[in-house]
């Protein structure tokens, strides 16, 4: 309660951009899951052009642990370690990027038109929701995943993202039944405007900070349901990620040998991505959100 | 409340129905014709190559239309045909999800109920308690973030390499044999610990979280703050809380299933531990494609049975969807 009343006649003469950026630098889950978050996109970025080896090929002596020669060890079958990590890095940005958009925008062009419309097309709409926010997703990638003879990145990411949007869509519809009746929206509505031209003119600017944080859920998500499928299996089929680094290692007995350098980088990065994400997200939360600041 | 549940009902059915549409479409209309490379699979078992192309015959029956094929399916379902598993030739599906599938129960009803419930206390005792939210808060978000399998190694790895402590792998000690003796039972116990723990632990951050939120929310509703302004003692004000606040609560753990029976899949790759994520792993290396459709069916119809039980439980404890007020949103 203190801090931040006497702190908001401050800000309230600057313009909006500024506001924002005021209480976003003071937001310490904001600040700390933003740098965590950007070390690690630092990392995907700019570690394949560090390391000093291919991530798949065999040219290392086997099993050494962590040294100055290979900053994390190399595996059971010499590869290194750390250019695996940060190839896997990236994969997994990738599929995250790519699975969080596809499934963002499904998420909010149901959700718009559902709540928006209403009747009919909500009618439609919300059991198509309600069906695939039923089925257990992580089973359908599974049967897709197996049948699918090679799998890239893209096709992942993709399917993840299909899979993922339902609750998205239904707290945008929720969001977007709310906005609906407001007056602004029936002036443009009186102002004879588009379907199209109000949800995308009207309606989502006035939920522009709620998308950004479905986006980072979507994002983290995305990143998780990659990292089990490739555990089990089914991850790409022409290349490395952090989750076929667990499942070679589990599965060469990295776990009976000690070898915890192969397994452990991987896990603590996908925990550091999404749990940054998420830390991200309840910073964002308290940002836009007015009433929750003084917490 | 009849109306509620007839809703719901008539979701899962047609929720059951899309499932087995794709189940039956996928292996149809993948490129690279699976169905192909099965045939010419079996081709290579000679004492196979009758039995399961009868089998064939019953379930793809390709040269027919296709929904002719559809209704082979469904036909074929009901009688609780899911085809035989080619790499333990000629056992049926059935048998082997059967098999598996006790112990994938053992793990996930006892992590998904435990968790819930500890979850929640946890939750509901950190909010607004500021040392307590303090460490419970960033705990939550470290355990919701951590993948299952991830979790399931570093304990497996720690306790069971490291300290030795718990055994590594399977679901039992394989010099034994699989009997109801109490050394049996007590080597089942054992074995059960680890991946137990790792499911439990992931999944009870979220509720620990997720229930904090709640209680924070409704302790800012109108309702409490008018009993506090009529001098109610906290404890009672939360105890409203609380119990308004679990509605939700059991609407997510409806969502969560799905996520959850993934989880405990990887974790039992982790600890090849017996259950349906060992058999999916193994249909996996040895693509057979059977047992992971098959898998896939029970895995569905076991997460829209256990809604169907958040459903009426729903209708027990929230009062307003028996006298037809709409109480949950869906």
């Amino acid at each position: 309660m203190t801090s931040t009343d006497s702190a908001a006649p401050a800000a309230a003469g600057k313009t909006h951009g500024n506001e924002f950026l005021y209480f976003a630098s003071r937001n310490t889950k904001l600040v700390i899951g933003t740098v965590v978050f950007v070390l690690f996109l630092l990392a995907a970025i700019f570690g394949p052009m560090l390391a000093a080896y291919q991530p798949m090929t065999f040219d290392a002596p086997p099993g050494l642990p962590p040294s100055a020669e290979h900053w994390f060890g190399t595996t059971l079958f010499g590869q290194d370690v750390f250019s695996q990590f940060v190839h896997g890095l990236r994969s997994s940005f990738i599929v995250g990027a790519l699975g969080g958009i596809t499934a963002a925008a499904i998420g909010m062009f149901v959700g718009f038109f559902a709540g928006y419309r209403g009747g009919l097309v909500d009618e439609v709409l919300n059991m198509l929701t309600n069906v695939v926010l039923v089925i257990p997703t992580f089973a359908v990638l599974l049967v897709v995943a197996a049948y699918l003879s090679v799998r890239g990145l893209g096709t992942e990411a993709l399917f993840i993202g299909l899979t993922s949007w339902p609750w998205a869509a239904r707290a945008i519809r929720a969001q977007t039944f709310s906005l609906t009746s407001r007056d602004f929206v029936d002036m443009a509505r009186l102002n004879g405007e588009g379907t199209f031209r109000i949800i995308f003119g009207q309606i989502a600017p006035n939920m522009s900070s709620y998308l950004v944080m479905t986006f980072i859920l979507l994002f983290g998500g995305a990143i998780l349901t990659a990292a089990m499928l490739d555990f089990i299996g089914l991850g790409p089929t022409d290349g490395i990620s952090l989750g076929l680094m667990m499942n070679y290692s589990v599965m060469n007995a990295a776990l009976q040998l000690g070898m915890w350098w192969w397994f452990v980088p991987p896990g603590l990065a996908i925990t550091g991505i999404v749990g940054s994400l998420y830390v991200m997200n309840v910073g964002l939360d308290e940002v836009f959100n007015p009433k929750l600041r003084a917490l | 409340m009849l109306r509620y549940l007839a809703r719901k009902l008539f979701i899962y059915l047609l929720t059951f129905i899309v499932a087995v549409t794709i189940d039956w479409a996928i292996p149809r209309f993948m490129p690279g014709n699976p169905v192909d490379a099965l045939v010419s699979r079996i081709a290579m078992m000679p004492d196979a190559n009758a039995a399961l192309t009868s089998y064939f015959m019953a379930a793809f029956n390709l040269d027919q239309p296709l929904w002719q094929q559809y209704f082979n399916f469904w036909k074929a379902l009901f009688n609780g045909d899911l085809g035989r598993s080619i790499m333990l030739f000629p056992t049926p599906v059935t048998t082997l999800i059967g098999r598996a599938l006790p112990y994938t129960l053992g793990l996930l009803l006892p992590s998904i109920l435990l968790s819930w419930y500890v979850g929640n206390m946890v939750g509901a005792l950190a909010a607004r308690r500021k040392i307590l939210d303090n460490t419970v808060l960033p705990l939550g978000y470290l355990l919701t973030a951590t993948p299952y399998m991830w979790l399931g190694i570093l304990l497996a790895w720690l306790l069971g390499s490291v300290l030795g402590w718990f055994p590594l792998a399977f679901g039992y000690d394989q010099a034994l044999k699989a009997e109801w003796t109490w050394r049996f039972f007590g080597s089942l116990v054992f074995h059960w610990v680890l991946p137990f723990a790792s499911l439990f632990l992931v999944a009870l951050g979220g509720w620990a979280i997720g229930m904090r939120n709640m209680i924070i929310y409704e302790l800012e509703s109108d309702y409490a703050n008018y009993l506090q302004a009529l001098g109610a003692p906290a404890r009672l004000v939360r105890k409203y809380a609380f119990r308004n606040a679990m509605l939700p609560q059991i609407t997510g753990l409806a969502l969560q299933l799905g996520a959850v029976v993934g989880g405990a899949l990887a974790t039992e790759i982790v600890f090849s531990y017996p259950g349906l994520g060992w058999l999916v792993l193994s249909g996996i290396q040895n693509q057979d494609y059977f047992v992971i459709q098959g898998v896939f069916l029970f895995i569905i119809v076991g997460v829209l049975l256990a809604n169907l039980i958040v459903d009426i439980v729903y209708v027990v404890v929230d009062p307003r969807t028996r006298v037809g007020l709409q109480g949950d949103a869906a």
